[in-house]
């Protein structure tokens, strides 16, 4: 995994509640055995119509979200399945951070270990992010800050241990790898 | 009792740096979520540390019809052909133990756990799946995971979490005759929102949820996942250890009675703290429907879809379902009825359906499909003669597996159409592109499929 320090993007705005991981990436592009090409399936049933047709309404399809790598969404963003597709897709679409005032549990848990940045901000912050698609912000890691067009920076909060992975560019397994005493350890005492 | 299973698994506790290192003592696998992690093992040229405390199925891509199983005809989507083969490959090379797709014993994942008896109080299990959480309905504590983690437990027997808070929600009271554990689900969902256990475990407790049977406790915790929360679990009790003796993987003789002493010990404590509570009357709680795109967004069979709102997201999914503020949800025609899935996909769920089918008709120009969550369960309900009752009433019976409740298999609801399901989401497109999903209970749905329009199952019991 790349390190991560800062995204600087304009964002595009989602501006709905519960965007759930169908919508995300429909279940019939979950036959698959990699992880690749996921983007071209983002929001597929909101980005095209059924006969594939591009859909010019749609937020991602207006030609000033071309090159957005920060994805603003209404509350709770990412819920329903565990599918890791969803960051999958976000990720090879060209997205680099979502940002919302609330993001589902195992949506955040699976975009952390891929370095897409879910990023929580307080409501009023989110609902100025909703009303101003194409707002250029800033996300700096090391503070973990986000700052808006006018200069207000905002903290936001992130796990500290995936923060660590994400500025430093290693995962999590190498971690837990190496942990290989303790867990030996632990099913000598349990008897697992 | 979170907190006892968490604390009994934590191999290092968390940290302000790091999250806690937790053990995981059973991992479940399917076709959908782990082909990626069995990548990551070959190119890392890592083994799987605990083969023998993994189970893989075949359950979201696996095909419903008999002859495509049994008789010899091709599977007629190639992606999902190859996604079972690969799973065969992985298993084979890796050593996992795999119900395959013509075992006795293949099954929806969250269904063969319990049935096995592998799933037991204060364990803790995972899965690449949301609806992990079903397990918790014996005292586990039970969570989905991607696919990631699936690599992780695959390579350590390990997950870094950060504890979760926790949430008990309690139900006083009795459910009324023809009220179910999908409706009391539906109704807390309702009440708390499709993020309102965000960050947290729940825990189901009352009366009226120690009145339920195992199955109905899984369909409460199943759905735990729909209210956002990390895992749902139900204290066991005599129902938990009846339901446990004899099943082919629990423990047996000296075995059995050293768990039970230790499953006795699992409940929370009378003085307990938790996080966040709620209390609810399980006698006020009516069948339940859902009428928009989010489990949240339900009502009483009797009632009416909520005034119109000042919510995007509300107005779109009207839209989207082609329904309208203000008006009641009972009789709204369905064209298609789901009675499956891992939220219920049990045989009380199939027997529930079958005592308003028997002898009856599903209305004309409805299709009605049922499908048993595990082959055992096909098996049990044939012995019953229920799949004769399910044939007679018109409907289509099959063989079992995730099928329409993600149609990931080609079992499809069709742009437009209704469907009343007994699923666990009715996300735009859930069940197919276009498709319209009422969620709803195997009574409700059963009732349903006999008027062609959605019907309160109470109406037909006492008719």
């Amino acid at each position: 995994m790349e390190p991560i320090r800062e995204i600087h993007s304009r964002t595009a705005v989602l501006p709905y509640s519960n965007i759930d991981t169908d919508q995300i990436i429909p279940a019939r592009f979950l036959r698959t055995t990699t992880r690749d090409g996921l983007g071209k399936q983002l929001f597929a049933d909101w980005r095209l119509s059924a006969d594939g047709a591009v859909n010019a309404q749609f937020p991602l399809n207006r030609p000033e979200a071309a090159g957005c790598q920060v994805l603003v969404a209404g509350r709770n963003f990412g819920c329903g399945s565990s599918r890791e597709h969803a960051p999958w897709a976000l990720l090879d679409y060209g997205f680099r951070a979502v940002i919302s005032t609330e993001i589902a549990d195992i949506f955040r848990s699976n975009s952390l270990k891929n370095g897409l940045l879910p990023i929580v901000v307080d409501e009023k912050s989110g609902q100025w992010l909703l009303e101003h698609p194409g707002a250029e912000v800033t996300i700096d890691l090391p503070s973990t800050t986000l700052r808006l067009p006018d200069g207000v920076a905002i903290q936001f909060p992130i796990e500290a241990f995936a923060r660590y992975c994400l500025l430093n560019g290693v995962d999590e397994l190498g971690f837990l790898l190496a942990r290989e005493r303790e867990i030996a350890a632990y099913e000598q005492r349990s008897r697992a | 009792m979170f907190q006892k299973v968490w604390e009994a698994h934590e191999v290092d506790p968390e940290t302000a740096d790091t999250p806690a290192v937790l053990y995981i003592d059973t991992h479940l696998v399917h076709e959908v979520t782990s082909p990626q992690a069995f990548a990551v093992l070959r190119e890392r040229g890592i083994g799987l540390r605990r083969p023998d405390r993994m189970l893989a199925t075949i359950d979201h891509s696996s095909p419903t019809r008999t002859a495509q199983i049994f008789g010899g005809e091709p599977i007629t989507i190639e992606s999902a052909a190859k996604q079972i083969s690969q799973l065969e490959t992985n298993c084979a090379e890796f050593g996992v133990e795999l119900f395959g797709l013509r075992s006795e014993q293949r099954g929806i994942v969250h269904i063969i756990g319990p049935e096995l008896g592998l799933t037991q109080p204060g364990h803790t299990l995972v899965c690449g799946d949301s609806h992990t959480s079903t397990h918790g309905a014996f005292g586990a504590l039970a969570f989905g995971i991607g696919s990631t983690e699936v690599g992780h437990v695959f390579a350590t027997q390990c997950v870094l979490q950060r504890r979760p808070k926790t949430f008990a929600l309690n139900v006083d009271g009795a459910l009324g005759r023809g009220v179910t554990a999908k409706d009391l689900i539906l109704y807390i969902i309702g009440r708390i929102g499709v993020s309102g256990g965000t960050g947290h475990v729940l825990e189901y407790r009352g009366a009226a949820i120690r009145a339920l049977s195992m199955e109905e406790r899984m369909t409460v915790c199943n759905m735990s996942i729909e209210a956002g929360a990390r895992a749902g679990m139900i204290a066991p009790d005599e129902t938990t250890y009846g339901y446990l003796k004899g099943r082919p993987r629990a423990p047996a003789g000296e075995d059995w009675e050293r768990a039970l002493e230790r499953w006795r010990q699992l409940p929370s404590d009378a003085d307990a703290k938790f996080d966040r509570e709620l209390s609810f009357d399980g006698a006020a709680i009516e069948p339940m429907v859902t009428y928009g795109t989010n489990p949240g967004m339900v009502a009483a069979v009797s009632g009416s879809i909520p005034d119109a709102s000042e919510d995007p997201a509300f107005n779109k999914a009207l839209a989207y379902m082609g329904l309208h503020a203000g008006e009641p949800i009972g009789n709204q025609p369905v064209n298609v009825v789901f009675i499956g899935s891992c939220t219920n996909g049990r045989l009380s769920d199939l027997r529930g359906a079958a005592q308003l089918l028997r002898g009856r008709k599903i209305a004309h120009g409805v299709r009605a499909l049922i499908v048993p969550g595990s082959q055992q369960i096909k098996k049990a309900a044939e012995a019953e003669g229920l799949d004769r009752i399910f044939i007679d009433a018109g409907a289509e019976w099959r063989e079992s597996g995730c099928s329409m409740c993600l149609g990931m298999n080609g079992d499809l609801v069709g742009k437009g159409e209704y469907s009343i399901s007994t699923s666990n989401r009715n996300f735009e497109g859930r069940q197919g592109p276009g498709a319209r999903t009422l969620l709803a209970s195997p009574l409700t749905a059963a009732a349903s499929a006999l008027r062609g329009r959605v019907t309160d199952p109470r109406d037909v019991l006492n008719g």
